[in-house]
């Protein structure tokens, strides 16, 4: 594996293999410390999901296809909630991920508005886990306090304990390992998630995305970013759903 | 015409600082509520610290509501001290004499009433020092520079300094009045330290209007910065398609100078009412403020109408689906049509007619229309703003403001207005120096067989000024 200084994270995710199981969001919540969403939470528009599984339908009845698109923390390259933090909560590591310090956050709330794909989520009340679930929570990710913003780190606990595992067993950490990979590529029962260095020429990701935007704008390509017009520079890179039925839907 | 009356020294003397000397009937009830007021907006603030910022109606993606537009309310409302008190001074605007203070005041605490927002509108209050102070502590991070949130408070701070150097050194001459004229020893005292020993030398004099030309000149550059830097805690969003426009920091500038001089007329109407200063607030100020006023309101409806052109311009389906949300969808329907009524279509066809311009009453209802619109203005630039309806259509949502978030808002209004209240028993509320000053340059002149009220301008005809030496 690169140096750590030139390498940058990534995120390939297949849109063609989500089959909207939520197991991503799930694993997620509790690698992270996130606190359960009650029904009220979700009334009230709170609710906190650093991963959601954005459920569309297309087409009209009885030709509905239910599409899902999971939505996590893009990690911009260059990303419109940094430079408007005025105490520089959320910042670009040198690994190309997009930081969120909670020691440094005082809840502005300027990078939640900054956020196109709306993935930054503050913490309106003070986190309550029933009694029976505070001995799961994970001893290496910060249980935020109430009044700070907190979204998707790409695991970033993880990435360090596994670079440092490594580092101190001698052994080469592979891209793709499971002790590397954020909780929801390990969950997801598909496959449909890829975690990676894009740095790494050699890596699964890399591969991927160079495949997928090579042939971008063209039909047999299948790779694009979410929200590109705005020039994030985002570090996830999605692959088209490949609609077989595709033609049978027009013949109708 | 004007009616020209020539009053006595003692006379101004007597009038303006009655108030300061004796209690009237109504002070102490309108101290009182007001006081009550602010009171539960700070035990509502206490409680939202207490809570959380739950008790708001804050949500995803609305995570700014009521605070924020009240912020840039209060922002617009300060433009009213730097539009009257510099840009009417250097342009030798001769009816400003009597408002100057009033404006700067009034300034001064809607500045600080802006400067509340900062607290209520975080997370963590009690770490807002980390964004306000521009110093690293023992944390070795300074704020971040490249974020417009850095400038607000450090424009704010600027402009509210200045002001408040503004005002006292304008008061310097008037609290040396107040001190010969204060019956306690005790109060003698306070004004006579306060006045920092203000005799009436020339020299005093001198030192007393160079600092007050150098002040209102120095403080020209705020009235561009301040609402420029509030608007680009907007406009710098790329995510947010209503408010990244390159129109917003003009367009911020000229809709506070609408609302503020707005506000000075209103408060012009209320010195006349409650401290019975007719003979100096007159018909002709409130006709002079209201000619301003048309022009004022009129380039900001033609900044307005250009915000709506750039945006609908672009074709880009967000920005036209957020502008019918803005304008033709409940409830923001309904509340754009009063905006555009109250802060537009009503008063400045008022104003247009002299007789309605030289009535107190007609200037105090349209110039609170005028507010009230461009209150409803911010609102409909932030909420509609943030509640459009965006690609990412699963985070659809709306806003509907707590009754924590409307007791501080209600809270930030009656401090002010108490604040304002409270500085006019103490203090005079009308410059008797600038009065008796504007009084000295004014002359009657013959125009044919008219006589005619004029003014000698101060510091043009320069050979004047070598004469008498």
């Amino acid at each position: 594996m690169a140096d750590s200084q030139d390498r940058k994270w990534g995120m390939v995710v297949d849109i063609d293999r989500c089959t909207g199981c939520n197991g991503c969001v799930v694993a997620c919540q509790s690698e992270n410390n996130i606190p359960n969403n009650l029904e009220e939470h979700f009334n009230q528009r709170r609710a906190i999901q650093w991963i959601r599984i954005e459920r569309y339908w297309e087409g009209e009845y009885p030709n509905v296809k239910a599409r899902f698109i999971p939505v996590m923390c893009q990690q911009c390259g260059n990303a419109p909630c940094e430079p408007v933090c005025p105490v520089y909560a959320t910042y670009h590591n040198e690994e190309g991920l997009n930081v969120q310090v909670y020691n440094r956050c005082i809840g502005t709330r300027f990078c939640a508005n900054g956020c196109p794909y709306h993935v930054r989520f503050f913490n309106f009340w003070e986190p309550e886990w029933p009694e029976s679930l505070k001995n799961q929570l994970n001893p290496d990710v910060t249980v935020r306090s109430r009044g700070i913003m907190e979204k998707c780190s790409f695991c970033v606990q993880r990435i360090r304990r596994s670079t440092r595992e490594g580092e101190r067993d001698e052994v080469q950490v592979e891209d793709g390992d499971r002790a590397l990979s954020p909780a929801c590529v390990n969950a997801c029962p598909t496959t449909a998630l890829t975690f990676g260095d894009f740095n790494n020429d050699s890596s699964q990701v890399s591969m991927m995305k160079e495949e997928a935007m090579a042939n971008r704008g063209k039909k047999e390509g299948r790779g694009y970013r979410l929200l590109d017009n705005l020039g994030t520079e985002a570090n996830v890179i999605y692959l088209k759903k490949v609609d077989n039925s595709a033609g049978a839907v027009h013949g109708h | 015409m004007q009616e020209h009356t020539q009053l006595s020294q003692k006379q101004i003397n007597d009038e303006l600082l009655r108030d300061i000397l004796t209690v009237p009937k109504w002070w102490l009830p309108a101290v009182v509520g007001l006081g009550i007021l602010v009171a539960t907006g700070l035990g509502a603030f206490s409680y939202m610290v207490y809570h959380g910022v739950g008790v708001t109606g804050l949500n995803r993606p609305v995570f700014w509501g009521f605070f924020i537009a009240n912020f840039v309310f209060w922002i617009g409302i300060s433009h009213a001290g730097i539009m009257i008190s510099a840009i009417l001074r250097l342009t030798q605007a001769e009816w400003r004499r009597p408002v100057t203070r009033a404006a700067e005041v009034m300034t001064v605490f809607s500045l600080i009433a802006a400067l509340h927002t900062p607290l209520f509108h975080v997370g963590r209050p009690w770490r807002v020092l980390y964004w306000i102070f521009p110093y690293d502590f023992d944390r070795g991070i300074w704020p971040n520079i490249r974020s417009p949130f850095v400038w607000d408070p450090s424009a704010v701070g600027t402009y509210l300094i200045a002001s408040s150097l503004f005002v006292f050194v304008c008061l310097l001459p008037d609290i040396a009045i107040l001190r010969d004229r204060a019956k306690g020893l005790f109060v003698k005292r306070i004004y006579a330290f306060l006045c920092l020993g203000f005799r009436g030398t020339p020299r005093q004099w001198r030192l007393q209007t160079v600092a007050g030309i150098l002040l209102s000149a120095l403080v020209l550059p705020v009235f561009v910065s301040v609402h420029s830097i509030v608007s680009w805690d907007f406009a710098v969003l790329i995510g947010v398609e209503g408010w990244h426009s390159t129109i917003f920091a003009p367009y911020f500038i000229i809709g506070a100078i609408h609302s503020g001089v707005s506000a000075v007329a209103m408060l012009m109407a209320l010195a006349v009412w409650l401290y019975k200063l007719d003979n100096y607030i007159k018909p002709d100020h409130f006709d002079a403020i209201a000619r301003l006023l048309i022009v004022v309101a009129t380039t900001w409806f033609f900044f307005f109408f250009l915000e709506w052109v750039y945006a609908l311009y672009t074709l880009d389906s967000p920005e036209i689906a957020l502008r019918e949300l803005q304008a033709f969808q409940w409830p923001y329907g309904p509340l754009f049509a009063i905006f555009v009524i109250l802060s537009f279509v009503i008063p400045v066809p008022i104003w247009l007619f002299k007789r309605f311009r030289r009535s107190a009453k007609i200037m105090f209802w349209t110039t609170i229309l005028v507010n009230i619109g461009m209150w409803l203005e911010r609102f409909l630039i932030i909420i509609p703003g943030l509640v459009r309806r965006t690609h990412m259509t699963f985070d659809w949502g709306t806003y509907h403001p707590s009754l924590v978030e409307i007791l501080i808002v209600v809270e930030t209004f009656a401090f002010v207005a108490l604040g304002m209240l409270l500085f006019a028993k103490v203090l005079p509320l009308i410059p008797l120096f600038d009065v008796k000053e504007g009084m000295v340059f004014r002359h009657l002149i013959k125009v044919g067989r008219k006589t005619v009220p004029a003014s000698i301008r101060e510091g043009l005809p320069h050979h004047y000024y070598e004469k008498k030496h």
